[in-house]
């Protein structure tokens, strides 16, 4: 197999996607964990939003 | 459970690892479009993925419709979501094959626009369930999904009853295909299969623990010492 920029292109960008996608997974996982750490802090209130 | 999930990721990436093999260095070289022939590994296995996904958004939206489950209107959405990221990768991933091989990256003919319209529905259902509040938005989103489920057959037919530049399927096409490149084409399916399943089961949990939040979040406000409705 010879080196394509075509072919690297498409795998690449299908590996970008799907990294990009993991991400913001990660990232709203995350927020929600400081979410529910601040709801377990007694006498807090609730600083969420209904959006 | 939670020993499950590790296993499964360490199996599903040791499978896409030997996937991209079989698609890069296995199947052979196909004789008139060379090398980029191999982005075929990717694209239809990620289009075949996005199409199982919009079907199981359709199921649910059928049982959330029905019983009112709020399990099943998560399942919809988990699915809708990671469905427009592999249809996604199919609307990259098919220009950079069309550019070498048909010498342009677009055309409007009838198997890509009508791709290009699945996607948008989907992008629709989502925008839907982002920004639109209130009790009816499951339901709206839920019909949408029914909707939207109709074009699956569609783009995949749309090949057969258009004269289109796109090639005939791969399944049912009456052409042949290499059994190296149709082993290389199977085992990518599978692993991009177990990828988004494990894709959908983390933004099922995910989804699922953000509504608690929310509900607890209700809670405390109703609880609110001084008294004060949000």
């Amino acid at each position: 197999m010879n080196g394509n920029p075509y072919l690297f292109a498409a795998y690449a960008v299908t590996w970008i996607i799907h990294i990009a996608y993991l991400g913001t997974i990660v990232r709203r996982y995350t927020r929600l964990r400081g979410e529910i750490e601040q709801l377990k802090k007694p006498g807090v209130r609730s600083s969420g939003n209904s959006d | 459970m939670k020993k499950t999930f590790p296993i499964l990721g360490v199996l599903t990436a040791v499978l896409l690892i030997y996937a991209l093999y079989q698609g890069l260095v296995v199947a052979p070289t196909e004789r008139t479009m060379g090398d980029v022939q191999r982005i075929f590994y990717y694209h239809v296995p990620s289009a075949w993925t996005a199409f199982i996904l919009f079907f199981i958004n359709f199921g649910a939206s059928v049982v959330y419709l029905i019983k009112r489950n709020p399990a099943a209107d998560i399942v919809a959405l988990v699915c809708a979501e990671v469905g427009v990221v592999f249809c996604t990768v199919v609307l990259i991933t098919g220009p950079i094959w069309a550019r070498p091989v048909w010498g342009i990256w677009w055309t409007w003919d009838m198997r890509l626009t009508s791709t290009l319209v699945l996607w948008l529905i989907y992008v629709s259902y989502l925008f839907l369930r982002r920004f639109s509040s209130g009790g009816q938005t499951p339901t709206l989103a839920a019909a949408l999904a029914v909707l939207g489920a109709l074009c699956v057959p569609f783009v995949y037919f749309s090949i057969w009853f258009f004269r289109t530049q796109h090639p005939q399927p791969v399944m049912g096409g009456g052409g042949s295909i290499d059994p190296r490149m149709l082993h290389a084409l199977l085992i990518n399916w599978l692993a991009f299969s177990c990828f988004a399943f494990l894709v959908c089961w983390s933004r099922y949990r995910l989804e699922k623990l953000q509504r608690e939040v929310d509900q607890a979040h209700a809670m405390q406000s109703l609880l609110d010492p001084s008294g004060s409705v949000r």
